[in-house]
């Protein structure tokens, strides 16, 4: 599979790393070059400077026939943008988007985008350790709506709403 | 009007000063606390210190009641992200957001942001008004460059004007195959008298831009001979 990652922080790297690992095809943005020093030294896939919320530079780096696109940089709404990019103009089937505020991680996966907030999985781990019960809460949340509501328009690119995505690669 | 501003950065400050000296109320948005102190003591206590993509502080900042929000900070994903959460978490009718990059404008039209206003495209606008619009333009190279497709706009000076197609004469293996006029482009048929304004796109080996020069815009050229 063709994977796309935005953002080589700590999860991206240790995914990219993974995937690259298993033999697919991993292409890794970052805006910043010292980000790819968390890759380690066999890392075969790419790793491009580049903003992953310009669609130039999306589709520069190969984004336009991949299969999976992550998006897991430390900003949420660049996450969201570039989430938003990959599904809607570049036809991406399966999105995520890392999106830390619980109330935008829940109103983009309505939108449309599946979406995964550290916010709620820590607070459902701890509370679930301590033994108050875990919080209800889903790891990603799959998206159930799209960004046209009820409004009928075409998408840009032959958009194809992800399905549930799942936790594990 | 109630308006809400989300970013106070100088287009925020002065559209929330212009909007209340029209009499409008307005709400700004700014995260940052100095900036946010810094708007209240010159326009009054009409300032928010929170983050205006965050849903919770919208709210408090009376999103929900908001005719129009215009988000108008320097990041184009942020300002994305406050207008579709105004749209769909609080039924804003009107949502406004500025865009940096030109090439965003139809995402965002497309994710369902009423209004977008491009002060990039707007200068780029205002600096092509300026180019010479007088000469040959090269929209594009085909194949390995050996063809190109190219503009050529008819001023009143033009050879071409008044003529029918089909009389002008094309240098071997070049051809005039569509007019834009008044917005519309139409495939060009021999029998169509060009008018000044039309935008003629002409297609052909790179090698005949003097020829296509003399017949489409004439002047300093002694072949205008073609009259």
């Amino acid at each position: 599979m063709k994977i796309v990652i935005v953002g080589s922080g700590r999860v991206g790297s240790v995914l990219a790393e993974a995937y690259d690992a298993d033999g697919h095809n991993v292409v890794v943005l970052d805006v910043s070059t010292r980000a790819f020093d968390r890759l380690p030294g066999e890392f075969r896939g790419t790793a491009i400077r580049g903003d992953g919320t310009d669609e130039d530079t999306l589709r520069r780096a190969g984004a336009g026939d991949a299969d999976v696109f992550l998006a897991l940089t430390e900003g949420d709404n660049r996450n969201i943008m570039a989430a938003q990019l990959a599904t809607e103009k570049l036809g991406i089937a399966k999105v995520v988007a890392k999106i830390n505020d619980p109330v935008r991680a829940a109103a983009y996966a309505e939108l449309g985008i599946a979406t995964m907030c550290r916010t709620t999985m820590q607070a459902d781990a701890i509370s679930d350790f301590i033994g108050l019960g875990a919080l209800g809460v889903p790891g990603v949340i799959a998206p159930t709506g799209s960004h046209h509501g009820g409004v009928d328009h075409a998408p840009l690119a032959a958009s194809v709403v992800a399905g549930p995505a799942g936790q594990g690669a | 009007m109630f308006v809400l501003v989300v970013g106070g950065g100088k287009v925020g400050y002065y559209l929330a000063k212009e909007l209340i000296e029209s009499g409008h109320e307005v709400v700004v948005m700014e995260k940052d606390r100095a900036r946010a102190d810094q708007i209240a003591d010159e326009i009054g206590s009409i300032v928010v210190a929170h983050d205006g993509c965050e849903g919770k502080y919208l709210g408090q900042a009376g999103c929900a009641r908001a005719n129009i929000v215009a988000a108008v900070t320097g990041d184009d994903e942020d300002n994305l992200v406050i207008c579709q959460m105004a749209k769909h978490h609080f039924d804003v009718p009107r949502t406004i957001a500025r865009v940096n990059n030109p090439k965003n404008e139809d995402l965002f039209r497309h994710l369902g942001v009423d209004e977008i206003i491009s002060p990039t495209r707007m200068i780029l606008g205002a600096i092509e008004q300026d180019i010479p619009v007088h000469e040959l333009l090269h929209l594009a190279a085909l194949g390995e460059g050996e063809l190109e497709i190219i503009e050529a706009h008819l001023q009143s000076g033009s050879p071409a004007i008044g003529r029918a197609v089909g009389d002008i004469s094309m240098p071997q293996g070049c051809s005039l195959f569509a007019v834009v006029r008044d917005g519309i482009a139409t495939p060009l048929r021999p029998d169509m008298t060009l008018k000044v304004g039309d935008k003629v796109i002409a297609i052909g080996p790179s090698e005949c831009e003097a020829l296509l020069h003399e017949q489409l815009i004439g002047g300093d050229s002694e072949a205008v001979s073609a009259r």
